[in-house]
């Protein structure tokens, strides 16, 4: 489809474009600074964006010349980053870390962080692949370094800027190396010459190389091992909201870009290639897990826990993406909806006790029961849902995804991976104790807004409801990834491949 | 020149660029290595762009490349400004408060 057709299908991102800019218009208004006004009309713009991507709804066809494609799966994503981005703009209104005086850019940049994120869910080009990973990345780096006169904020923007612009430099390079060996920017068409390359043993290292280097910008997206080091730091420093954003909405985005890259382009080497991808990728899966899950054993800081706990989850994520079938994308995206809620929720307690107790260690939530119950009960809902204890969703989550790599017999891999959440259980329960066993000095009561209540069960109801919902809940992912498998791309390989 | 001449350049620039990023100790060489590695890839796009595919795919795609290494610069040193103003050092080794 050409641009001019494809504006019509492109509405929602068009959207948020204009959000971005009016809050940046907005605040150069004298008296806009005053209260929270800058916040609603970026949470407007969210709501009709939200409208706006079920009314235009998913074209055939790819949009400009094959750029992005809209359909189920970007969908999907696109409404799990907008739900992160209203959640992270509700948390900024709460938090009292943010300086009032910029709250203009820090919107705006926040919602251009949102764009990048609405394409990297649809890009199906190298170009829009880099271009909308880098939207992301830069925008966070902002993000991350927003406390002004604060050196942990500085330094977490910082290291995040080095490790991220090799790592995006790493990836493009790779990218540059995938566009020579095939000829073609596009990823399916990738996917599709790729299976006729690897046959031929002199393109088979240059194919790996490749694949290694775009492993790397993805890889680092994602937090995984060894691409992890930039973000226990990155989010001890950052603004509480912007970890919560970026432990959340980049690693789903990111994992969109994953799926997208290596189940369309490169999945096709995969059961070709002598080279085994799925044991590269299950390895990095299992490191990624153990790492997170040890490395979070002694931590004081419950925001640095919270960082190891999210590397760990990236793990467990990449199981599904090892598989690189239909149902590892499946299990990939129920459990991002799960960690959508557990883990902002979490997040959600540690803003609120960090604004109460002014603290962000465990000590701060010691006897935190008697001080403000339903704060301590749904911490302890999410943390046991982040450990996977039945009957919480993040049970139901482990489950499908467990039972995703057993079916393509990755035995030892669920092996690890289900010994790592036992280990979880002994860092989350720690909270869990101090919130429930231990005495504090301090016992007044905390209070809170009727409105945080609120927001409070919004968390818990479905972190609960979709452990007894997941059946529902697994059909509608089925129903949304129906129109993901490339049929075309499969068939593309095969002619390629039969090709002498 | 041939193909492969454009590529061992790349090649050359990308490590350069590596070896700068792990080996220096001030934000602004690093910044330096960072541009090397983008603009080897930049100039990966156009020699494949032009031996290979023959079409101005790979030149847009290095376009796109150099502004964003733009915007990443102007993003990187506002941030060591801002790394300067906390510490008084741009040295990545004595920015160490964050650890564990």
């Amino acid at each position: 489809m050409n641009s001019v057709d494809s504006l019509q299908y492109f509405i929602p991102e068009l959207i948020v474009v204009g959000t971005a800019l009016v809050t940046i218009i907005y605040d150069l208004l004298p008296d806009s600074k005053d209260n929270n006004s800058i916040a609603y009309i970026a949470l407007g713009g969210i709501a009709l964006t939200l409208i706006a991507i079920f009314a235009t709804g998913a074209p055939t066809e790819s949009l400009f010349d094959g750029m992005i494609r809209i359909d189920g799966f970007s969908i999907y994503f696109k409404v799990i980053a907008l739900v992160a981005t209203a959640v992270t703009i509700v948390f900024s209104i709460q938090s009292r870390e943010l300086d009032p005086n910029t709250k203009g850019e820090y919107y705006s940049i926040l919602i251009a962080v949102n764009l990048g994120m609405f394409m990297m869910a649809s890009s199906t080009n190298l170009l829009m692949a880099y271009l909308s990973l880098e939207t992301v990345s830069i925008s966070s780096y902002i993000l991350a370094g927003f406390l002004t006169h604060n050196q942990r904020s500085s330094e977490a923007s910082f290291k995040y800027i080095i490790y991220g612009a090799v790592a995006s430099g790493t990836m493009l390079f790779g990218l540059s190396l995938m566009f020579g060996l095939t000829g073609t920017a596009s990823i399916s068409e990738i996917g599709a010459k790729l299976a006729g390359l690897i046959e031929d043993p002199d393109s088979r290292l240059a194919v790996m190389v490749a694949v290694v280097f775009v492993l790397t910008g993805l890889g680092y997206k994602i937090a995984a091992v060894p691409f992890h080091m930039w973000s226990p730091d990155v989010y001890e420093g950052a603004p509480i909201p912007v970890t919560a954003f970026l432990s959340v909405a980049s690693k789903a985005a990111g994992f969109a870009l994953f799926i997208r890259i290596f189940y369309l382009g490169f999945g096709q080497i995969a059961n070709l290639s002598t080279t085994n991808w799925t044991l590269l990728l299950s390895i990095i899966s299992a490191l990624t897990m153990t790492f997170g899950n040890l490395a979070a054993l002694p931590q004081e800081n419950v925001k640095r826990l919270l960082a190891y706990s999210s590397i760990a989850h990236s793990g467990y994520l990449l199981m599904g993406a090892v598989l690189l079938n239909d149902t590892g994308i499946k299990a990939i995206l129920f459990y991002l909806t799960i960690y959508l809620f557990m883990n902002l929720g979490a997040f959600f307690v540690v803003i609120l006790v960090a604004n109460q107790v002014g603290s962000e260690m465990i000590s701060g939530y010691r006897n935190l029961v008697s001080r403000a119950p339903l704060l301590a009960i749904s911490m302890a809902i999410f943390l046991f849902s982040l450990v996977g204890l039945p009957p919480l969703a993040g049970f139901a989550g482990k489950w499908i995804l467990f039972t995703a790599a057993l079916q393509k017999h990755l035995y030892w891999l669920v092996v690890v991976a289900a010994l790592n959440s036992a280990v979880s259980l002994y860092y989350y329960v720690r909270i869990v104790k101090a919130m429930f066993f231990e005495t504090a000095e301090d016992q007044t009561p905390l209070t809170f807004s009727f409105g945080n209540r609120l927001l409070l069960l919004a968390f818990v109801i479905p972190t609960v409801l979709l452990f007894i919902l997941w059946e529902p809940s697994y059909e509608v992912i089925s129903a949304v990834i129906k129109d993901f498998t490339p049929a075309d791309v499969g068939k593309l390989a095969a002619t390629v491949s039969q090709q002498p | 020149m041939r193909l492969e001449h454009y590529l061992y350049i790349s090649i050359i620039l990308f490590s350069l660029g590596v070896f700068a990023v792990l080996t220096r100790r001030n934000a602004i060489s690093i910044l330096m290595g960072v541009e090397l590695i983008l603009n080897s890839c930049n100039l990966n796009f156009v020699a494949f762009s032009s031996f290979i595919t023959r079409d101005i795919t790979g030149q847009m795609i290095a376009l796109f490349g150099i502004v964003l290494a733009a915007a990443e610069a102007a993003v990187f040193l506002s941030i060591i400004l801002s790394i300067y103003n906390e510490f008084s050092s741009i040295n990545p080794d004595q920015t160490d408060t964050l650890k564990g």
